[in-house]
């Protein structure tokens, strides 16, 4: 393994990238390890897909409005955000955190900003993976799409992407990986069902019900059904949604740690 | 570049808490040249090194890296050094390529990174995931890294700790043709025969201060013009050799199997010891005059304790 090298290949010729190609560079490789993790693949399109042909036609399951598949289709794709922006990205995060990724990065030229840019990028093309995937089920199981309802439905799907995402940075950058792997688990379970997403709000014993709405998941998924379903989104889960992901942001940003 | 040093530090003092890792400490590097850092574990050597990057702040002292200030790590400068941080970093499930060229993708101009992945022997594990790699090929990627940028200044935190020796051979060509090429290297390494291959300037620290500095030449002669070092099987009986050397010089056993002779060393007590080594049935191994290895000096300044 000794090698010669010839004069000249280690001239010094420093500069700074364009950030352009930083940012695409690394929102690729983001993207290509979120897709190539099996265990994360199963959380954000296995487990979201099944439960939409489930919901939709196993009609014991959960009671739901009709079209089911509309009100199906509003559950899974909140899980699906939860799943991405939360769980799989606090745990990816930890890990690469752990195996001294962001030390790495920031050694390089990269500024920290865009390290996390690169990050909520990825995560952003694995959630338009989403969205089309279940969409396209959803589809095939009968569901009939009309304008106004998709429009409504993309602006919750953002900005429930943001609030989980956020929360997703925060506990992922703050606590160690062996942690984060727990309380990212067991909040996902959790938040599935007496959280608002499975079971909806009103079918949750008394007290629980009411708070629900103000989690992020409640929030998402009530708003999701109900705008798929004909309605328009109550601006409480708007402002919910946004409240969580501008404080958790904000938190985030403070607790990051870069080793 | 040019007469500006690329790395100047005064009275660095860093301290956590009631630890001081760092105590008085100073340091000179100019582009194309290779400084070693050497101390035993927990010496500061890291923490120095770490300053240095930016990454970590300092108590009090003087810092100047390429010119500027290190603190905080501001983006124009880091554009211009290249960081081995000790135990690498990428992400867990990457491939070395992939790390590679986001790396890469940070400078303006960078090295070809099919190159560098090939060069350093890494083409043959190309589809495994970082963690599934071994520590010498980890070790390899991070050095990748470290130099895929072009960079003035290469700060490389014990690179060869885990590697092989042909690893280590292809590391120190590495550092070789760098600093041939106008690059200033900085160095942490427990290997003493690293130094001695590679560094024109040593700096032996412990317990956050220098206890010697020079090149490994000034290091090993000084003081030691009058002995005569041999390696040869331990436990021989010296007082047999003592016999029939001349009057006034004497034989010890250091470390098991390491022998000195004090005293004037001309050519007829060298041809006695070894027709006496000869006699035993024993060659006399590694014979050195006036000289120690940069072993004996690190071992003679640093105490014979182990650290943790």
């Amino acid at each position: 393994m000794s090698a010669t090298f010839d004069s000249g290949t280690f001239s010094p010729d420093p500069g700074v990238g364009s950030r352009l190609r930083m940012l695409a560079v690394h929102t690729r490789t983001e993207t290509l390890l979120a897709l190539r993790h099996s265990e994360q693949l199963l959380l954000t399109l296995v487990i979201p897909l099944a439960l939409l042909v489930g919901l939709t036609l196993l009609e014991g399951l959960v009671e739901l409005p009709e079209p089911r598949v509309n009100a199906a289709l509003g559950t899974v794709l909140a899980l699906a955000m939860m799943s991405t922006g939360f769980t799989s990205q606090a745990i990816a995060l930890g890990f690469d955190r752990r195996y001294g990724l962001m030390r790495r990065l920031a050694a390089t030229a990269i500024p920290r900003w865009l390290v996390v840019t690169g990050r909520l990028g990825g995560m952003a093309a694995v959630v338009v993976i989403q969205v089309v995937v279940l969409s396209a089920v959803a589809l095939a199981l009968g569901w009939r799409p009309d304008g106004g309802s998709i429009g409504w439905a993309l602006l919750l799907v953002l900005l429930g992407a943001g609030a989980f995402g956020a929360c997703g940075l925060l506990l992922g950058g703050s606590v160690r990986a062996d942690l984060v792997l727990v309380i990212a688990n067991v909040v996902w379970f959790v938040l599935l069902f007496v959280g608002g997403i499975v079971v909806p709000a009103d079918q949750l014993p008394g007290a629980l019900g009411i708070v629900v709405e103000y989690l992020p998941s409640g929030a998402l998924a009530e708003g999701l059904r109900s705008v798929l379903l004909g309605g328009t989104p109550g601006l409480g889960h708007v402002v919910v949604l946004l409240v969580w992901g501008a404080v958790a942001g904000l938190v985030a940003a403070r607790t990051l740690k870069w080793d | 570049m040019g007469a500006q040093p690329a790395v100047e530090v005064r009275d660095l003092v860093v301290r956590y808490g009631a630890t001081t890792a760092v105590d008085g400490l100073d340091l000179d590097l100019r582009h194309g040249r290779v400084l070693a850092l050497l101390g035993p574990n927990g010496a500061g050597k890291t923490t120095t090194v770490e300053v240095c990057e930016g990454f970590r702040s300092r108590t009090s002292g003087s810092v100047r890296v390429l010119g500027a200030d290190p603190t905080g790590a501001p983006e124009a400068l880091r554009a211009r050094m290249g960081v081995m941080p000790q135990g690498g970093g990428a992400y867990p499930m990457v491939r070395v390529r992939e790390m590679l060229d986001l790396v890469a993708a940070c400078s303006a101009r960078p090295l070809d990174t099919g190159w560098l992945v090939e060069t350093l022997g890494l083409a043959s594990c190309a589809k495994l995931p970082y963690k599934r790699l071994s520590g010498g090929q980890q070790q390899r990627l991070s050095l990748a890294c470290a130099v895929v940028g072009r960079p003035e200044l290469v700060f490389l935190d014990e690179p060869t700790a885990s590697l092989d020796p042909q690893g280590r051979h292809l590391v120190w060509d590495l550092v070789r043709a760098m600093r041939a090429d106008g690059v200033a290297v900085l160095l942490t390494t427990h290997f003493m025969q690293e130094a001695e291959a590679l560094a024109d300037d040593v700096v032996i620290v412990d317990h956050g201060r220098v206890v010697a500095a020079g090149s490994p030449d000034e290091l090993t002669t000084s003081g030691a013009e009058d002995t005569m070092r041999f390696r040869a099987p331990p436990g021989m009986d010296l007082a047999l050799l003592d016999d029939v050397l001349p009057e006034g010089h004497l034989s010890k056993e250091g470390p098991p199997g390491h022998y000195t002779v004090s005293g004037h060393i001309d050519p007829q007590v060298l041809a006695a010891v070894t027709a006496w080594c000869a006699r035993q049935g024993v060659l006399a191994d590694d014979v050195r005059v006036g000289r120690r290895s940069l072993e004996d000096v690190f071992l003679e300044l640093t105490g014979r304790d182990l650290r943790s």
